[in-house]
């Protein structure tokens, strides 16, 4: 299925950013972890996941604490539990979005009073953590930071789950907008001079009986504080861009074959390309297997859905000691041949949609759903190898 | 819970909530209530759920009873007011609209009382019998329920303030406001649940119950997977190949993956009743096999849930 020499391993191998997204709940952040985990393992250096909001028990068997924007290694011992000896280190890390806010305000703050204004106005208390999409635009923000720190041979980040796929790509670029907006400048006018103009009288006395002078007042006190990092941010914002455009950088897009995750999918693939995005590899997680569509299997499920008796009975006619009762024994072949028909409509639309998603990616990835949720360096191991292997 | 006036539906992505807003829509109307289902995302997956076509800010009637609508902040802001500033529609006042837009997108809570207090407008004007949400899903449902409170922390004085009152009234109100979580019996959708339980107290609206999608059919029962563990064994599988004249092994081991999924999403579903304590209603709605989207599938969920509440 790899075609021109490009696999998920060679991926691994030659990017330093992988991106996981990929539409809510389709296994971003398992793949993620996977995906580090494997590269750490088998091909050295130094690796780090940067998660978001990981499953409670995939955190803890990456001794992430709930909370903290701290990269920590994970522990070799946990490789050694697995029977693995790793050639390189594997770091995770979080994402705490109110801290990252801290953190950038400190770091763009012209001065120390500015600074602490804003992070004392009780309106960025409210704000950091809900702000234009800010979970995106941080997440972004952090990958450029550590990145740009140069401790890590490879990067993988996890995605956010966002209401459109495309959401956090855009996120860079819709942040400087925002502190560049024309709109935010005239918002903000009658406070920086007593002169309203005539085009914006209308707006702010609506604006005050709507929502009271003193929250306009808090409002335009938060922005204009604001506005003092403006050219950090926007700075920052391009340099992140930059980062998602390198050629070091790759896209990977995880989906379930669910119609609503495929169809994110495709947009989302769209949307990598349009932008001139590197999109390395797409993932089919939780995939069913392909035996449901074995032709010989379906009919043999046929039968025993449609004539359990007969078929008891001659099973029963060979192997007389197998059940007492008969009966029971058809109830149970007619389950196994609806059951099996039953996943087999499923499996079948799964089969279109791969149809239709296949083509879409040079290297596409199946993983099948296996029978226990993941949350140990174990069951990374298992997943990245299936992975690794596409 | 159909008793109530306003239903707020969420859960984790993708578990399922356009697909029960949906079904709990269609089912209130088809026993009588003249009922709105609101799509807040405005993704469009409701109507195209309900096989519906374009649908909008303005509700139309899709069958008897059966309304919908899309929310849209901003026709939200000049419906309102118009109606409470009487001022003419602010089409024509274009940079009005688009800061307006641009504050709600950066101040907490405007969006969302504008999401939500268009809601209870319509509960409040009875203009329907039941409002059903496909709300924001579990990370964001709370702000959105708390965007009243929030306003009113931050704001002293002015229209919205005074808007405010009524609307928490309204919302804490649990003869009238209820959250129907939606949950899959998978991991994590059990624990945002679960959280989201807690969370919701911040909020003081009241739970109306959990709907759990997406269960698996029991396959056996114990007698049967005893027949069922012998079946495996080789002597017994190439026999029962032969009785059946194709072979089995893959239509035993569809039912060895089967078997494996129930029980996972068994064990999620105990931590999940578990941890919900006793006196929540919870229904429960199958896997559906034929067709997991569109209208027809809607009627089938409608018709477990009715199962679920008689
Ligand atoms: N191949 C698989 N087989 C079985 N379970 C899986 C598989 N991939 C992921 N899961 C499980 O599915 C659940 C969701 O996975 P995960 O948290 O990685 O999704 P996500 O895309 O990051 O979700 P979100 O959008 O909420 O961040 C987890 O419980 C995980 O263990
Ligand atoms: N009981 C069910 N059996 C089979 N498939 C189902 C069932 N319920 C939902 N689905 C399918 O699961 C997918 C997701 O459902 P739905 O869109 O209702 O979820 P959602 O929670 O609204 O998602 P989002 O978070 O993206 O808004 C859809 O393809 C839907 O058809
Ligand atoms: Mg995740
Ligand atoms: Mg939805």
């Amino acid at each position: 299925m790899s075609g021109a020499g490009s696999s998920i391993e060679q991926l691994l191998a030659a990017k330093e950013v992988v991106v996981v997204c990929g539409s809510g709940g389709v296994g971003k952040t398992t793949t993620a972890a996977a995906l580090a985990t494997v590269a750490a393992a088998d091909l050295g250096g130094k690796v780090l996941v940067l998660t978001v909001d990981p499953a409670r028990r995939l955190a803890a068997a990456m001794g992430l604490a709930r909370l903290g924007n701290v990269e920590t290694r994970v522990d070799p011992g946990a490789f050694a539990d697995a029977g693995l000896e790793p050639r390189g280190e594997l770091w995770a890390a979080m994402l705490d979005t109110k801290q990252s806010w801290d953190d950038l305000v400190r770091r763009h703050a012209p001065d120390a009073a500015t600074r602490d204004a804003i992070l004392a106005n009780p309106l960025y208390r409210n704000v950091a953590g809900r702000f234009v999409q800010s979970h995106d635009y941080i997440a972004m923000e952090r990958l450029y930071e550590l990145h740009s720190s140069g401790a890590y041979d490879l990067i993988v980040v996890d995605t956010p789950p966002t209401r459109h796929a495309l959401d956090f790509l855009e996120a860079p670029e819709r942040m400087a907008d925002f502190f560049s907006s024309r709109l935010l400048r005239w918002l903000l006018m009658p406070y920086r001079s007593r002169l309203v103009n005539a085009a914006s009288r209308p707006f702010h006395q609506v604006a005050d009986r709507v929502l009271g002078t003193v929250f306009l007042r808090d409002i335009a006190e938060f922005f204009m504080l604001f506005q003092a990092m403006y050219e950090g941010f926007v700075e920052r914002a391009k340099a992140v861009e930059r980062v998602l455009e390198d050629h070091r950088t790759t896209f990977v897009v995880v989906t379930t074959l669910e119609s609503a995750p495929a169809h994110e999918a495709r947009r989302f693939v769209e949307v990598l390309r349009s932008k001139r995005l590197h999109l390395g590899a797409l993932v089919l997680n939780r995939v069913l297997p392909a035996e449901l569509l074995d032709r010989a299997s379906t009919e043999a499920a046929r039968r025993l859905s449609a004539s359990p008796e007969t078929v008891a009975a001659a099973v029963l006619a060979g192997q007389p000691d197998l059940v007492d009762d008969p009966k029971l024994l058809a109830r149970v072949l007619q389950e196994l041949g609806e059951s099996f028909l039953n996943f087999q409509v499923v499996a079948k639309r799964e089969a279109e949609q791969r149809a239709e998603l296949g083509v879409s990616a040079e290297v596409v990835a199946t993983v099948p759903s296996l029978d226990t949720d993941i949350f140990d360096i174990a069951g990374l191991v298992r997943l990245g190898e299936q992975l690794r292997r596409s | 819970m159909l008793a109530r006036r306003l239903l707020f539906v969420t859960g984790k992505g993708g578990v399922g909530k356009t697909t029960i807003a949906a079904a709990l829509g269609l089912l209130a109307a088809r026993e009588g209530l003249r009922t709105l289902v609101c799509e807040v995302d405005a993704k469009g997956d409701l109507p195209a759920a309900l096989e519906a076509g374009e649908v909008g800010f303005t509700a139309r009637e899709l069958e008897p009873r059966l309304f919908a609508m899309a929310m849209d902040t901003e026709e939200s802001l000049k419906e309102y007011l118009a109606l409470h500033l009487h001022l003419p529609r602010l089409s024509r006042l274009g940079p009005l609209a688009r800061t307006f837009e641009f504050l709600a997108n950066a101040a907490p809570g405007v969006k969302e009382i504008l999401t939500v207090g268009k809601l209870a407008w319509e509960v409040r004007e009875r203009h329907y019998d039941l409002v059903v949400v496909d709300a924001a899903a579990s990370g964001h449902v709370v702000g959105q329920l708390r965007a009243p409170q929030a306003i009113n922390e931050l704001l002293s004085v002015g229209l919205v303030r005074e808007q405010t009152d009524w609307m928490i009234d309204l919302l804490t109100d649990p003869a009238t406001t209820g959250v129907v979580i939606v949950a899959a019996p998978e991991e994590m959708p059990v624990t945002e649940s679960l959280e989201l339980v807690d969370h919701l107290d911040s909020t003081g609206v009241d739970l109306a119950g959990v709907v759990v999608n997406r269960v698996l059919p029991e396959l056996f029962g114990r007698a049967e997977e005893e027949v069922f563990a012998r079946l495996v064994e080789p002597a017994a599988s190439t026999a029962l190949s032969g009785a059946v004249g194709h072979p089995v092994n893959r239509v035993l081991g569809a039912a060895r993956l089967a078997v494996t999924l129930r029980r996972t999403r068994a064990a999620h579903l105990a931590r999940l009743r578990q941890g919900l304590g006793p006196g929540r209603t919870v229904l429960y709605v199958p896997e559906l096999f034929d067709r997991g989207h569109g209208r027809r599938a809607i009627v089938q969920v409608a018709e477990a849930l009715a199962a679920e509440l008689s």
